[in-house]
């Protein structure tokens, strides 16, 4: 079945703040979303709040993927059903080992009496860490601990990787990456771009579009996407910034709930 | 004194259990002076537990073990914990050990490993000399009662300069509760040798309250490196209270591996005596609390000798309504320059009613050192669950594997494999799954 993500007036408040004022997209299998702004416009929390961060309230609208409600899921079902979030920041847990995460993280797909043989799991994990140049020795690292920044995004994409998701979000994947992690990174997405699978790219720095190309670029300002278009819309953002949407929008501050994003 | 102390055991018992075992007259002489002494002393005061609301009265009688021959004879729930064809092994079931195996090998190069009952009579020297000078009769009450009131027990000599790679191991089983039960563990390391001891507590089918007064002490020469790993799995019937002693002598070295997996309520203080320059003293405890156990574990390290090193790091996750005490004492005496200590305590707790204190305790009397700890108490992380949970981990599994995260460096320090296994096992069943 071809991949249908549908997001409907969207409103998300973080302690009682309203960030999310109404995010309407929809995605298909195969097609690459950008959304883009400035700092403080509301797209990581619109990345968390379709995971299910505890600390995002969702008060509006409506999620779906291939028909089924979001919303109504719990973070671990959304994983079941397809969906995939490459966190800004993924957390440290101290005495998990990377491997054994993420054969338990197989294994929940894939349900009890059907696990995934050590043999299997350890060739596909060896080979997607090769892809991604990444040192061996990192399966059997603590989860995350002591990882760089560049280290940790890969461990995400990693996970990607392994975890073969409908649908992909990447919350600004490229930052703190050099241009090697950043073309690596951009690799390990790239292969695996499928008509099955649909990707949406929060980022507020264009480079990584120079990657990987987007079929739409979303431009989010006072948590609503205020314009769309094509890869031309990226590029016009590269050479003359935010301050022309600003303009032809009458917008002066454009970030929303006084929002800190790094 | 105004007040005369009912002591739990009598002298006359002392006298009768002597004869029962048909013991040297100098130890029961000194089981007869630990006695007079425990009359006088007072119950050791560990912080903010008052153990005289404690009963630790049940000490039982002794009542005489019966040797098997083989590993096979022995009860299941040892067993269980015995790799088969374990050569070097002690087992001790209720109030004597009943198996004693040494490989030839070992016995060759002329170590000892027998019960404390035997080597008091076949080794009368060592024993004389080491027995009652870490854990010292005169510390407190349970101290002076354990001296006067053990039976059974590990004497285990290594000779200077010979290393043991291959661990030496025992298992104390209490499953009668009306019969005594008090090992006294003796471990000397001579000049430059090297060994690893493993052992498990462990009790079965009680039908009654059992006190485990319990004492290990390690004498650790020159030089002489010691790897201690303990497990003590008792159920809710036996109330433990264990004091563990190493004393090293100048460049020696401890590791303790403790796990504290008992049901019941537990006083358990492992401490490291630094005499020597250059020492070193490595203590990893993992505990985890469940039901409503009242728990107090002190691990503590003493520097005298210069240069001397020390690690403490407690791993202790409460749940249900346990309460834990958690204490880590470094105690840097002057005169001990250069010396290092630190100590981290970190309790994790699983449920509002549970209770978890960790103290940090310095006590600096030497300007010229390093000390430092941390200590923490909180609760799982929810971002740390959301991450796992995003990854399609149900909650249950990801708190799962949060948890034995965080105790499962130390388990990975058990050196033998079958008990890390058991390990997990009840890692498992103590938080209930």
């Amino acid at each position: 079945m071809a991949t249908k993500f549908v997001i409907e007036g969207l409103k998300a408040q973080i302690e009682g703040k309203e960030i999310l004022k109404g995010i309407n997209l929809e995605m298909n299998g195969g097609e690459i979303h950008a959304i883009m702004g400035p700092n403080g416009t509301g797209k990581s929390t619109l990345a968390s709040a379709l995971m299910g961060h505890p600390k995002y309230e969702v008060t509006e609208g409506t999620v779906t993927l291939n028909g089924e409600d979001v919303l109504d899921m719990g973070v671990d079902e959304r994983a079941l059903a397809g969906m995939f979030l490459a966190m800004q920041y993924p957390s440290e847990i101290a005495g998990v080992t990377n491997s054994d995460f993420l054969r338990s993280a197989i294994n929940a797909r894939r349900g009890e009496g059907n696990e995934i043989s050590l043999i299997k799991f350890i060739r596909q994990m060896e080979s997607s860490m090769k892809g991604l140049e990444m040192n061996p020795e990192f399966a059997h690292r603590y989860l995350n601990e002591g990882f760089s920044g560049g280290e940790k995004k890969r461990n995400e994409i990693l996970q990607m990787m392994m975890l073969d998701p409908k649908l992909v979000i990447l919350d600004e994947i490229d930052s703190g990456l050099d241009i090697d992690a950043l073309r690596i990174v951009a690799n390990g997405v790239n292969e695996m771009k499928h008509e099955d699978r649909g990707f949406l790219i929060i980022t507020h720095y264009q480079r990584l579009l120079n990657y990987i190309t987007p079929d739409f670029v979303h431009v989010m300002m006072q948590g609503r996407i205020v314009k769309s278009g094509g890869p031309e819309l990226a590029a016009r953002l590269e050479q003359d910034g935010y301050d022309w949407i600003k303009e032809e929008l009458g917008i002066t501050d454009e970030t929303v709930g006084q929002e800190q994003e790094a | 004194m105004t007040l005369q102390t009912i002591l739990p055991v009598q002298a006359a018992q002392i006298n009768e259990w002597a004869e029962a075992r048909g013991e040297a007259a100098w130890l029961t002489e000194r089981r007869l002076q630990a006695l007079e002494l425990a009359a006088s002393l007072e119950l050791p005061k560990p912080e903010k537990t008052k153990l005289d609301r404690w009963n630790l009265s049940d000490y039982g009688t002794f009542k005489a073990a019966v040797p098997v021959s083989s590993q096979s004879a022995l009860p299941a729930a040892a067993q269980d914990l015995i790799e088969e064809g374990t050569q070097n092994l002690i087992v001790q079931h209720n109030s004597g050990v009943v198996f004693t195996s040494l490989s030839e090998e070992l016995s060759a190069k002329g170590v000892i490993f027998t019960d404390l009952e035997t080597a008091a009579r076949e080794h009368e020297v060592l024993v004389k000399k080491y027995l009652g000078t870490a854990v010292k009769p005169s510390e407190h009450q349970v101290s002076a009662l354990h001296h006067a009131a053990w039976n059974g027990g590990v004497f285990l000599y290594v000779p200077k300069n010979v290393e043991l790679e291959v661990p030496l191991q025992a298992v104390f089983l209490s499953d009668d509760a009306s019969a005594s039960f008090a090992p006294h563990i003796l471990v000397v390391a001579d000049t430059n040798s090297r060994v690893t001891y493993v052992d498990n507590y462990v009790s079965a089918g009680l039908n009654g309250k059992v006190l485990h007064n319990g004492a290990v002490e390690v004498i650790a020469l020159d030089g002489a490196k010691v790897q201690y790993a303990t497990v003590h799995q008792f159920g809710k019937e036996v109330t433990d209270v264990s004091y563990r002693r190493a004393l090293l002598s100048n460049d020696a070295d401890i590791e303790w591996i403790v796990g504290e997996m008992n049901d019941g309520d537990t006083v358990a203080d492992t401490a490291t005596t630094l005499n020597g320059r250059g020492t070193h003293s490595d203590a990893k405890i993992i505990a985890i609390g469940s039901g409503a156990q009242k728990l107090n574990f002190t691990t503590r390290a003493v520097h005298f000798g210069k240069s001397s090193e020390s690690d403490m790091f407690t791993r202790a996750v409460m749940r249900e309504e346990a309460q834990a005490i958690i204490n880590g004492i470094t105690k840097i005496e002057h005169g001990a320059t250069k010396a290092n200590g630190q100590q981290t305590e970190k309790v994790l707790m699983l449920s509002p009613a549970a209770r978890g204190d960790a103290n940090p305790i310095l006590l600096i009397d030497e300007d010229d050192v390093m000390a430092g700890h941390a200590a923490s108490v909180g609760k799982v992380n929810p971002e740390q669950i959301y991450y796992l949970m995003s990854r399609g981990i149900s909650k249950t599994d990801a708190e799962r594997l949060i948890i034995y995260g965080f105790l499962a460096p130390i388990i990975a320090e058990i050196p033998l494999e079958l008990l890390r296994t058991r390990l997990q096992r009840i890692v498992e069943r103590k938080l209930g799954q």
